[in-house]
């Protein structure tokens, strides 16, 4: 043994030690961070919620809660139906080509059924709850509008199939959920098994 | 072994014997002198240099208030808002510690807010101070955490869809951003589990990094000197004993001095504190008077004033990815602010028409958005924020260029004075 310090030897036991360390921390981190994703009593509450639409009369909107958000179950009239095409050149994505609804809603109505729209309820801007304006041409609105979903917290817009207009600050189409029809009069929200 | 101060404690005295025992084992006496006795300060400090020393008074109000608000408030959903009144109505003199800490959270925002200002006005930013700088910003950036975890916890309608709103901020990161949010919230919503994590935020994790930084801004501080009105480094003028010419020991003489504006702040605070608590909806919004729905978003939704302006650049892009990098950009830009800087002088006295035009326009801006970020985006409030919006970032990326460019007086040895 020399009176000499290896210098690159030490260097390299401390890397690795700070490494090793560096991994270990990592690890005991873990648990930590993953405390913070839903619990598994969180995942259970947000099981599919059942809806009657039976009693749903045309023009008229339901609102079911689903993993805390408000799910939007509109049957829609003909005329309602009527707006969607006239109002495409105005939208941002009209085709729905952004994942925003499965495939079995990526329609010109985006839904199922073409009456029954059922949408999520919040603004994909940041969240908020957006107010259903059936009314046509209201003042603060325009004359141009035929309908349609406004949020008043930053003055977004979405036609009567949650479709985006351009120039507001909302990205995205609003979100179709999973949904499927258990039978003529009610839809199972949050579960699509077997739809195509 | 007697001190060998002329103001010791006498000789021979029980708790001058204390007082050694003490200091032998402990440095006492050595973070007292280094930090207040013997800490010196520019003789030339005008108003503008109370707000540090404010928002410390702030800080204390703020954990002895919440302290005493934890004992009693519940962090569940189903119990958070009734604990919140039953605090206001039952128990004893409770409406009274509320007030003071929801007075105390926007009193903490002014306070803040002028110190920055103080900052900005004599280059305090400026070498050899920009961690000093930097420190403070992060002090500003856990205090808006601090301040956003706490607006969630009297779980009414407006800290609900604040919540919500904000917390959809990081949604707006491409790819990971909605696992992102669903991390955040523990939920598929804002639930009874985000609001009980962000209670335990709000009450352990940030005020302990809230007392961290404020320790490690103030070590900064004293390190390199505090800088003054006239930005002349008085460390460079020293005297035969190696004290600084216009320094004066930061105790008494600052101490008292502090002493007269904590005085003034606090008969602001409790006039406000007793006869204007909610201040006009402004310091608590009325919207939150009602429980929170996960189902009905408020007609109107604003953040509290001291958001206002960051909210107001958000709204006023047309774009969610674009509006969310923009507002961060907003407060990012502030901690380049040392480097921005390239004029050869610090304080305002000796800088050029340009830079002081400059500055008069940002705050013009800034207190416009906020103004605005109070409005509903209708009519001309989203152009209005468009341009100050454009006026705000200008200061910013314009300022190595300006700075350059404008004509500066010379800066004298020695601090002046300005009666």
């Amino acid at each position: 043994m020399t009176a000499e310090v290896d210098t690159s030897r030490r260097h390299f036991l401390t890397v690795t030690t700070a490494v090793t360390g560096a991994v270990g921390a990592g690890f005991a981190a873990t648990p930590f961070l993953a405390s913070w994703k839903p619990s598994a009593r969180a995942q259970a509450l947000g099981a599919p919620v059942e809806i009657d639409i039976s009693k749903l009369d045309p023009g008229a909107m339901a609102r079911v809660k689903w993993r805390g958000k408000a799910v939007w179950v509109l049957h829609r009239t003909k005329e309602m139906l009527d707006t969607l095409p006239a109002v495409v050149g105005e939208l941002r994505d009209p085709e729905s080509v952004e994942p925003q609804q499965p495939d079995y809603a990526a329609n010109e109505f985006r839904s199922i059924r073409p009456e029954i729209l059922v949408v999520v309820g919040n603004c994909t801007h940041l969240g908020c709850a957006p107010i259903e304006r059936f009314d046509v041409a209201p003042e603060d609105l325009g004359a141009d509008w035929r309908g349609g979903f406004y949020c008043p917290c930053h003055g977004s817009k979405f036609d009567l199939a949650g479709r985006v207009f351009r120039g507001v600050p909302a990205p995205l189409n609003l979100a179709v959920p999973p949904y499927r029809f258990l039978n003529e009069n009610s839809i199972l929200i949050g579960d699509d098994t077997g739809v195509a | 072994m007697s001190s060998t101060r002329p103001d010791a404690l006498p000789d021979g005295g029980k708790l001058s014997a204390l007082n050694d025992w003490v200091n032998a084992r402990f440095p006492l006496k050595k973070m007292w002198d280094e930090h207040a006795a013997e800490y010196y300060a520019p003789k030339n400090f005008n108003v503008w240099y109370v707000f540090g020393v404010l928002s410390m008074v702030v800080l204390v109000i703020q954990l002895l208030t919440g302290l005493f608000l934890t004992m009693n408030y519940k962090p569940s959903s189903a119990e958070a808002f009734a604990s919140v009144e039953y605090i206001m109505r039952d128990v004893e003199w409770g409406w009274l510690i509320r007030y003071m800490h929801s007075t105390g959270a926007s009193a903490f925002f002014i306070v803040v807010y002028l110190h920055m200002f103080r900052a900005m006005l004599y280059g305090s930013y400026r070498k050899p101070r920009e961690l000093v700088w930097i420190i403070g910003m992060l002090i500003y950036l856990a205090l808006m955490a601090e301040a956003f975890f706490g607006y969630l916890l009297p779980w009414g309608q407006m800290s609900y869809w604040g919540a919500q709103v904000i917390v959809s901020l990081f949604g707006a990161i491409p790819g990971i951003g909605e696992s992102l949010v669903e991390w955040i919230r523990g939920d598929f919503y804002i639930s009874d589990i985000t609001l009980n994590r962000f209670f335990a935020l709000h009450v352990i994790a940030l005020p302990l990094v809230l007392l961290g930084l404020v320790v490690a801004h103030i070590l900064a501080l004293h390190e390199v000197g505090s800088n003054n009105p006239d930005g002349v480094e008085i460390k460079n003028t020293k005297g035969p004993d190696g004290k600084p010419l216009d320094g004066i020991p930061f105790h008494p003489y600052y101490t008292v001095k502090d002493l007269v504006a904590i005085v003034i702040f606090l008969i602001a605070f409790a006039s406000v504190m007793f006869f204007a608590p909610e201040m006009g909806g402004y310091f608590l919004e009325h919207a939150n008077f009602e429980p929170a729905n996960a189902l009905k978003t408020p007609e109107h939704i604003a953040p509290v004033w001291y958001f206002t302006p960051f909210y107001a650049i958000l709204r006023a892009v047309p774009d969610k990815l674009m509006g969310v990098i923009l507002m961060g950009l907003a407060i990012g830009l502030f901690f380049l602010l040392p480097w921005l800087d390239r004029s050869p002088v610090k304080s305002i006295r000796y800088r050029g028409w340009i830079h002081k035009l400059a500055l008069t326009l940002f705050a013009i801006c800034f207190v416009g958005l906020g103004y605005i970020g109070v409005k509903p985006a209708v009519g001309i409030y989203p152009l209005l924020g468009r341009i100050f919006s454009v006026g705000y970032f200008a200061f910013f990326l314009l300022m190595p260029f300006y700075t350059r460019i404008d004509k500066t007086k010379p800066v004298p040895d020695r601090v002046t004075y300005h009666d």
